[in-house]
This record gives structure tokens, C-alpha cells and sequence, in this order.
């Protein structure tokens, strides 16, 4: 027979492990009771692949937006994928332990900067650069790569030395026996064992990076048209949101929710894929 | 069937405890509303004019000191939709009044100048309000189409609901659109900070928040002056509304007589605004 004390601790724990899903399913209900009337009246089609937005005219077309995401986010890829490929690499196979437990604290220190430090070195350091050097305003979809690149290092390498050093040690110790170098035996083994790990690594950063609003509205300069080239100005999914949710008012307010819709069903898929290729190992 | 008779009984918890939840959330509110204060003036709306009103506020409540006056930001619709809700007494507005809002009563407590700003390496100093629309709607795209140095203009503009940017709308662009290919800043601020850091930036933004860092173009061969945009010389100008529903009573309207009255208008002046006209009568 448990103890009554042992019962109340046991819901007490229960209640709050359910607060902070019903928190997740309030959010979501309040997401789309906000957004579905807008996207109903202009029809979902106009909505996603409509290329005007003016909402103090009724035109609500979001597509110049999802273009801006989808580019910012495959910049932050460019970027930070390989570096963070690299990184974990070395720290998981080459890295003495001294010279880890310098490199580990360090990156995740990288994570703790609030997001709104790295928008303010992008516009006082990243921007100007781009200006001087490349032409153009300088707040562009490159500098909001950089930014983004670096912002998702923490993610991707974390989550990709944890994969490698999860393999079997006797793969490693195998492979050297037969002679394989050092390389041989990163390159062709243990890289394609961990794989699915490091898929999960990068599309949860890619999450990440889509999600990110604070450095971008600083950094990408916000135009709502589709872009020309890497230098020019766009504006993301949560941009807009950010950058616009302080004036907004009925129908341009529910817009709002509504980008917040579309924003909120691409990281689902984003995060379910990931789930599914760490699943299948 | 063990496992089955644990489930069960785990799903009898579940929602026990989620009829709880929702019992405390319920009596939470239920606290919230009865504690309301009874007798403050809220006063919400445009963030143009936000800080102003918490300046007149703070004054008016260090003279009146029983005196509770709550001052919420929102934007310029919000604060007219929350006075005609009545979730705010006073709403405020740095955008003319549309046709469906013209039955609330307001008052204009200031005029605020619209500056047009370039970096002060550039050397135009003057543009005329057709040549700024042409910018602004991107058929002039490059310095050297104004007599300045050949480059790329770099358009700054105001995001969506902006009253800065309605205002800067209807004054300038006429039935022309601001181009999509314009950069969007959320603050005067950050307008002034881009066009201070980029020689080829031009950006509109609120008189009294300019500041050396950049170069305010006269407008028509007129600088954005207090007099001239008093004697109406200088077109780009806005005012700054209070609104109520029905003529203002109690602590409303001794906080709307207080913003008109020389006191109210001398603070409004310090910080760089134009007085009212129905100020300057009393």
C-alpha cells in the first residue's frame, strides 16, 4: 500500500508535468483559431503563394517570405554545416581530452548568447563588411547566414559528436586493426555509421535557424520581395511577425497569426523528419 | 491485463487532475477581474506617441498624486479599437481619424514633423516631394538621377501599420506604392542608425529624433523647421490625436485639459514636438 504522501507527491508531479503540455496545446489551439478565418477568406493557394504583401491594402501573399526563409536557411547550412561537420569530427576522434574540455564549455557557450548580441554583431560588424566590400546595403541574405551559421553551430556539433561517440568501439578498434588510417577509417566508417545521427544534427539546426528572429530582423533588412541575389534584402516567416506584430489590428493581426501557421507546420515537419531518421537506426 | 487496469487508472488521474487545472485557472481569473482598479485612466494606442504621454502622465501624477493613469503602447489601430471597446478611455493615434472612426470625439495634442534623412557624406541637400515619391515607388534608383554620385539608392522605409509609414503614405506617395524592394526597419531609431552607418541610404523619420549622425534634406527647397512647419511651409507633417468615446468626463478629461494647457504643451515642446493649434488657443 503506498503512503499517502507518496500518492500526492505522484500527482503533484503529474500536474506539472501536464501544465507544460497543456501550455504546448494552448498555444498551438490559440495559433490557428487566430489565423484559419484570414486564411479562409483570401484561400490558402493566394495566402502561401501570393507575392504581394500589403495588409493596409487586403493583399496578403506571403510567398516572398517563404523564399526568404528557405534561403536564409540553406546560407546557414553553406555556412555552419561544414564547420560544425568539421568540429565534431575533431572532437570526437582527435581531440586530446585537455584541449575538449576546452573546445565543449566553449560552444556551449556559443549556444547561451542571447540571440539578440549576435544581431546586434551582425548589423555593427557582419553588415557594414558586406557593405565595404561586396556592394550593396549590406543588410542582405548573407549576412543573415553568417549569423545563422554560426547560430546553429551549438546544435549540429553537440548532436553530431554525441552520434559518433555512440558507435561501437569495436567498429573503430576493427578498422585500425586492419590497417586503415586514422582518416580511412573516419571517412569510410564511422562517418556513414553515424549518419542518420548527423542528418537529425543538421536538420534540427536547420530548425533552429528557421525559427530565429531576434539576429535576423536586425540583420536581413526586411524587404518583402523575392530576392535577385545573396546581397540583396528579404524578409523570413517570423520577420514579419516580429516586425510587424506591433501595429497590427484585425484582419493584418490574424495575418500575422496565420504566417505563424505556416512557420509553425514547416518546423513540424522539420522536427518529424528528424525524429523519424533517429528512429530508423 | 495488469497493464490494462494501470492504464486505466493512470486515465482516471489524468482527468481528475486536468478538472483541477482547470478549477485553479478558473478561480485565477476569477481574482483577476474583481481586483481591476476602479478609478484609472487607461490610455493606450500608437507607439509614436506613447512616450510623450508617459511623459505628461508622469507629470500630471506627481501634481495629482491620487491620481492613476496607465499608459499601453499597441499601435495607432489598437488604441482606436480599445476606446471604442472600452478597454482604454483614452486612445492615441499618430494617424488621421478614417471615415468609420470620425464619430469619436478627438482632440489633436501636438504636430509632429516628418524629416526625409541621407548620411552627411552625402551631398544632396534638397529634394522635392515628386522626386522623393520617385524614390520611394523605385522609378529613381540611382544618386547620380538627383546630381548626387552615381549609386545605388538604398530605400529605408517603415513597416505595415506604421503611422510613421501612413503618414509618410499619404503625404508623399499619393496613389503610388512604396516598392517591396524597401528595406523595412521597426523603429525610427534603427531607420536613423542604418542611414547614419550607409552613405547611400535615404529614410524617413520623426523631427524630433534627429540627431547629428544624419543629414535632415530640406523638402521643396523648406527645412523641417518648428515655425515652418507651424505656418504649414513644410507639408510633411502629422498630428498626434487623444481620442474618446463621447466627450471625455472625470479623470479623462482633467489629463486631456492638463496635455492642452501651456504646462502640457510646454513638455510636449521640450521634446522636440510642435504645439497644437487648440493648445496654442487657450
Amino acid at each position: 500500500m503506498k503512503s499517502f504522501k507518496e500518492k500526492l507527491s505522484e500527482r503533484v508531479f503529474l500536474l506539472i508535468a501536464l501544465s507544460t503540455l497543456s501550455v504546448l496545446a494552448l498555444i498551438t489551439v490559440f495559433i490557428f483559431i487566430k489565423g484559419i478565418p484570414i486564411i479562409a477568406k483570401v484561400g490558402i493557394i493566394n495566402f502561401v503563394f501570393g507575392m504581394k504583401w500589403a495588409p493596409s491594402q487586403g493583399a496578403y501573399g506571403i510567398f516572398p517570405m517563404i523564399v526568404g526563409s528557405v534561403s536564409v536557411t540553406i546560407g546557414a547550412a553553406i555556412v555552419g554545416v561544414p564547420i560544425a561537420i568539421c568540429c565534431s569530427i575533431f572532437l570526437a576522434e582527435y581531440a586530446p581530452a585537455k584541449l575538449r574540455n576546452i573546445f565543449r564549455p566553449a560552444i556551449q557557450l556559443l549556444a547561451a548568447i542571447p540571440s539578440v548580441v549576435y544581431g546586434f554583431w551582425g548589423v555593427l560588424f557582419v553588415v557594414p563588411m558586406i557593405r565595404n566590400y561586396l556592394g550593396g546595403p549590406g543588410l542582405s541574405i548573407l549576412a543573415g547566414s553568417i549569423i545563422l551559421g554560426i547560430m546553429i553551430l551549438p546544435t549540429i556539433i553537440s548532436i553530431t559528436e554525441v552520434s559518433l561517440l555512440a558507435l561501437p568501439r569495436h567498429y573503430k578498434d576493427g578498422a585500425l586493426a586492419l590497417g586503415l588510417t586514422q582518416w580511412q577509417t573516419i571517412h569510410s566508417l564511422l562517418l556513414p555509421a553515424a549518419k542518420s545521427g548527423i542528418v537529425a544534427a543538421v536538420i534540427l539546426g536547420l530548425g533552429r535557424a528557421i525559427g530565429e528572429t531576434m539576429a535576423v530582423i536586425m540583420v536581413l533588412g526586411n524587404a518583402v520581395a523575392l530576392p535577385e541575389s545573396v546581397l540583396d534584402p528579404v524578409r523570413t516567416l517570423t520577420t514579419n511577425i516580429g516586425i510587424e506584430m506591433g501595429y497590427a489590428s484585425g484582419e493584418h493581426q490574424q495575418a500575422l497569426f496565420a504566417t505563424g501557421i505556416v512557420l509553425f507546420v514547416i518546423i513540424m515537419i522539420l522536427n518529424a523528419t528528424a525524429q523519424y531518421i533517429t528512429r530508423k537506426r | 491485463m495488469r497493464k490494462k487496469i494501470v492504464t486505466c487508472k493512470l486515465l482516471r488521474r489524468i482527468r481528475v487532475t486536468i478538472s483541477a487545472v482547470i478549477l485553479i485557472l478558473s478561480m485565477g481569473i476569477l481574482t483577476a477581474c474583481s481586483q481591476a482598479p476602479e478609478s484609472a485612466t487607461i490610455i493606450a494606442g500608437s507607439t509614436s506617441v506613447q512616450p510623450y504621454a508617459e511623459i505628461l502622465a508622469e507629470e500630471y501624477m506627481a501634481l495629482n498624486p491620487e491620481a492613476v493613469i496607465d499608459i499601453q503602447g499597441g499601435g495607432s489601430s489598437a488604441g482606436i479599437t480599445a476606446t471604442q471597446t472600452h478597454s482604454a478611455n483614452i486612445g492615441m493615434s499618430s494617424r488621421a481619424l478614417k471615415d468609420d472612426e470620425k464619430n469619436l470625439w478627438n482632440v489633436e495634442i501636438a504636430k509632429d514633423g516628418l524629416v526625409l534623412i541621407v548620411n552627411p557624406r552625402n551631398p544632396i541637400q534638397n529634394l522635392t516631394s515628386d522626386q522623393i515619391r520617385d524614390i520611394y515607388a523605385a522609378t529613381i534608383t540611382d544618386w547620380s538621377q538627383l546630381g548626387g554620385t552615381k549609386s545605388k539608392i538604398n530605400i529605408i522605409a517603415r513597416e505595415e501599420g506604421s503611422g510613421t509609414r501612413s503618414a509618410f503614405t499619404e503625404l508623399i506617395m499619393g496613389e503610388e506604392e512604396i516598392t517591396p524592394k524597401a528595406i523595412v526597419q521597426d523603429s525610427n531609431g534603427a531607420v536613423r542608425q542604418l542611414v547614419a552607418d550607409d552613405p547611400n541610404a535615404i529614410g524617413f523619420i520623426s523631427l524630433g529624433l534627429v540627431t547629428d549622425e544624419v543629414k535632415a534634406l530640406h523638402l521643396d527647397s523648406i527645412e523641417a523647421t518648428r515655425e515652418n512647419i507651424m505656418n504649414g511651409s513644410y507639408r510633411l507633417s502629422r498630428q498626434f490625436l487623444f481620442v474618446t468615446d463621447g466627450e471625455p468626463i472625470g479623470l479623462d478629461k482633467k489629463f486631456i485639459d492638463f496635455t492642452l494647457s501651456s504646462e502640457g504643451q510646454r513638455l510636449l515642446i521640450n521634446e522636440g514636438l510642435i504645439p497644437s493649434e487648440e493648445g496654442a488657443e487657450k
